[in-house]
């Protein structure tokens, strides 16, 4: 039998603060990178404005066709070569109201004068303003509505902390790609919105996992602390977590590889996301769970009863939750 | 094989029957590719073609609608003798009666509230004493906004039924109060010719010709000492005096004598020169009245309006009955115009101009290449999953291999069976099937293991796994098919068609991972009689 992990005893919720450290960090710097960008770079579909997608019969130069787009009043179009054929991605951002496809006509035409019966046109998308302002509440609001149904099931199944703890990392996760996402330089279109919510769909699978064997493990272990509970129930799912991820990770890592241009920023959204979305269920909502339980375990008795919390021994030594009111009239 | 496994077998192999015959037979019993290709539908963006957003601008059907208001009310109003100053349009939704002779106050107010009940009087303040002012009602002017758009639907599809373009969608779009309609053309790659065809609004009219030519539109004003009065309007011509470059203008009746919905038919057809021109018929109805607004005004001119620009304006020689002609101006024509005016006029006239919002060709060079990078990229996933799952699992990767590959054929059944599309982002959904099928059966075997290190036999081992691994398998599920749900209600096209696999895939998923695996197992342990070894 091949085993990759047999037997675990990593004490996980013990690196809480070296956790805390490197999500605080790689979101710091996805900020730091988003403010001095200015902002998200949105791809087409959420500011308006027209991609088109041209396969040429010899391999075209690209300097050539920025020249004709500029003389036919397109200098800010940015036409991009892509890799394996011989295909140039273009785009023109800004699209008019009462006609969205005014840009294509524009980026075609422009091609015509330079390359005449040299190409042909893939694909041509051109969406208005009005459109992409919808298309971004609509991926905001599904988004908002997918985590509170999650919140709610989890809530309902678990106890609410435990749903509160889910989202929140699910929250942590997809800051974290956006971040990274800025600093990598991406568009995000809908496609990695489809990403994104697949991703939180992942983080949240991970993390009922763990908690599913932490409320299993709770039952049968009622003399152990929540702490050793929730390390074990992590070690002993660990291998299948590793596993899961791996195999979930191999698959989009075929989607990056080989899915082409269209799906690429939605395979590098994945790609981010399984890594984050494993991380998180360990690194942030079991640590949340626990910090939340210790707090609340604590300070219930202190307020019904100073003077016995003032006596009574200090909360088992092998939690340092810091955070935790101490009572200081010891 | 004892009862209850052969019952779980059966109904495996029916469910697996059930979805290969709808993918690769229905509706008969012999596989065929060319059944295949039609039974698993593909979006535009595999199959190439032109999907198109579309918003009615139903402020015109409005304003069309309080025109025709004004005109029946004026003719209410005279017909009973009241008089009154003007009658103007103020906004799309409302018009002024100015002036109205107050001792007729009452006769005004019964034809208010007789003949126009669907509309509210608003303001009795004017400048000049006795002025009404009304406004359609709220709910009369939704109706109406619904009325374009469901119209626009019907004008459209006739129009393009004609162009033959084949498995159209035309449906509305958005929300309520969005006035969006969505086209879909599969096959179209340059939609230019069926965008033309869409967008013209076609509104046939015939008006009398007041006074004209002249050269501008502040020379026809000018002409009626600077005002113009009500019951006329200044028309541009597409035709053109040899000698100048500017238009011609004419003075009309703001009325029209005849108008689109009054055709029977229309044909492309040549003027006397010989150039492409379109031929009218008129219904009885309007046949009748063209017979006597023609027979009543010989000598006169009469211009032939489309969408507000007089095609030409031929003088009336004698009475015409049933039918005309479009010419194309000086230039006449193109045949393709004349072809396509034709078709327009027949299949009648959109209530409101359109906007494009949103539009997206896929050429069926690019659908071919995604579909192949999707599969590709498939293949590559299941066979690196199988391997893996066959060299670490042993025996038991033979299970999830048949639970893996089960799943597909459902997947790929049921979305036959809804006839839903498979788009792009649809396989990347299929993609993910696969990477959740992984989890399910990595998760029942890592337990399966653990059970066994524990010291349980391998059949207690087995249904101890899956029955604790069921509530485990039902949780992830159930949170992953809510967050699918939000997807499929609150998103839009390519997030439509990645929550639609998404789901299906999970709930086959559910299936394949715990029903059919769990009775692979459960059959491999009782064949061995009582035993003790398990391959995984």
């Amino acid at each position: 039998m091949i085993e990759l992990f047999r037997d675990v005893r990593i004490n996980w919720l013990g690196k809480r603060k070296l956790f805390l450290a490197i999500s605080g960090t790689v979101m710091l710097l996805g900020l730091i990178s988003l403010v001095a960008k200015g902002g998200f770079k949105y791809g087409v579909d959420f500011k308006g404005g027209t991609i088109v997608q041209v396969r040429f019969k010899q391999k075209p130069d690209i300097e050539k066709i920025r020249q004709l787009l500029r003389e036919s009043g397109a200098p800010d179009s940015q036409p991009q070569e892509l890799a394996g054929r011989n295909d140039v991605l273009i785009e023109l951002q800004g699209a008019k109201e009462d006609d969205a496809s005014a840009g294509r006509s524009v980026i075609i035409s422009a091609l015509n004068k330079g390359f005449p019966g040299q190409f042909e046109v893939l694909s041509a998308t051109s969406i208005g303003p009005k459109v992409g302002d919808d298309l971004k509440r609509q991926a905001v609001f599904a988004t908002l509505y997918a985590l509170g149904g999650i919140l709610i099931y989890i809530a309902f199944r678990f106890e609410w902390i435990y749903g509160a703890a889910a989202v929140f990392a699910v929250f942590h996760d997809t800051l974290v790609t956006l971040g990274l996402f800025s600093i990598f330089n991406r568009d995000i279109n809908l496609t990695v919105i489809a990403a994104l919510l697949t991703l939180v769909g992942y983080s949240v699978n991970d993390t009922i996992v763990v908690f599913d064997r932490v409320r299993e493990n709770l039952k049968i272990r009622r003399r152990d602390d929540l702490e050793k509970i929730m390390n074990d129930s992590i070690n002993q799912t660990l291998s299948r977590t590793i596993l899961t991820s791996g195999l979930t990770f191999l698959t989009v890592l075929a989607l990056f590889v080989f899915g082409g241009e269209i799906i690429n920023h939605f395979a590098f959204a994945m790609v981010i996301g399984i890594i984050v979305g494993t991380y998180s269920s360990i690194a942030i909502a079991a640590p949340l769970v626990l910090v939340y339980t210790n707090i609340r375990g604590r300070a219930v008795p202190q307020v019904a009863a100073p003077a016995r919390a003032a006596v009574s021994k200090a909360p088992v030594s092998k939690a340092p939750v810091s955070k935790a009111p101490r009572p200081k009239r010891a | 094989m004892n009862k209850r496994i052969l019952r779980r077998f059966l109904i495996t192999l029916g469910v697996t029957l059930l979805c290969v015959w709808r993918v690769v037979a229905y509706p008969g019993l012999v596989p065929s590719k060319a059944r295949l290709l039609d039974n698993v539908k593909l979006g535009l963006d595999l199959r190439g073609g032109t999907h198109l957003v579309l918003q009615v601008v139903t402020d015109d059907a409005i304003r069309g609608e309080t025109d025709q208001a004004i005109e029946s009310m004026r003719q209410e109003l005279n017909k009973r003798n009241v008089v009154f100053r003007q009658m103007t349009r103020m906004q799309n939704n409302t018009f002024q009666v100015v002036g109205v002779d107050p001792s007729k106050d009452n006769d005004f107010r019964s034809v208010l509230n007789e003949r126009f009940a669907d509309w509210d009087l608003i303001s009795t303040a004017g400048e000049v004493p006795n002025t009404y002012t009304v406004r359609l009602k709220p709910t009369q002017e939704q109706g109406y906004r619904a009325q374009a758009v469901d119209q626009a639907i019907n004008t459209i599809r006739n129009r393009i039924d004609q162009l033959g373009v084949g498995e159209v969608v035309i449906q509305k779009h958005g929300g309520p109060g969005e006035n969006e309609i969505l086209v879909q053309l599969p096959g179209v790659d340059d939609p230019a010719r069926v965008k033309g065809i869409m967008q013209s609004t076609a509104q046939l009219e015939l008006k009398l010709v007041e006074s004209g030519p002249y050269p501008s539109a502040a020379a026809a004003v000018q002409n009626y000492g600077g005002v113009l009065p009500a019951n006329l309007e200044v028309l541009p011509s597409v035709e053109r005096d040899s000698g100048s470059s500017e238009g011609t203008y004419y003075a009309v009746q703001q009325v029209a004598s005849i108008t689109g919905r009054d055709l029977k038919g229309a044909y492309p057809s040549r003027d006397e020169n010989g150039r492409p021109a379109v031929s009218f018929n008129l219904n009885a109805d309007g046949a009748q009245r063209f017979g006597r607004v023609t027979g009543e005004n010989i000598g006169k001119m009469l211009a032939i309006v489309l969408d507000k620009r007089i095609q030409s304006a031929p003088r009336i020689n004698g009475r015409i009955t049933d039918s005309g002609i479009i010419t194309g101006g000086a230039a006449g024509f193109a045949p393709q115009a004349a072809q396509d005016l034709a078709l327009v006029l027949r299949s009648g006239a959109l209530p409101a101009s359109i906007k494009y919002l949103d539009e997206e060709v896929v050429g069926p060079s690019l659908g071919a290449d995604s579909i192949r990078a999707g599969l590709v990229a498939a293949i590559v996933a299941l066979v690196s999953v199988i391997a893996f799952m066959l060299v670490y699992y042993k025996l038991s990767g033979v299970n999830a291999t048949v639970a893996m590959i089960l799943n597909l054929i459902v997947l790929f059944g049921a979305l036959s069976y809804f006839g839903a599309a498979l788009t792009l982002p649809g396989i990347a959904g299929v993609i993910l099937t696969i990477g959740v099928g992984i989890d399910s059966n990595v998760l029942i075997f890592e337990r399966i293991r653990e059970e066994l290190r524990s010291g349980k036999t391998a059949l207690s081992a087995v249904v101890t796994s899956f029955s604790r691994v069921f509530v485990t398998l039902v949780d992830t599920h159930l949170a992953a098919l809510i967050s699918a749900m939000f997807l499929f209600l609150f998103g839009t096209g390519p997030v439509k068609g990645f929550a639609v696999t998404l789901f299906i895939g999970l709930v086959s998923n559910m299936f394949t991972a715990v029903f059919v695996s769990r009775t692979l197992f459960e059959w491999v342990l009782n064949r061995q009689q009582r035993a003790q070894t398990l391959s995984i």
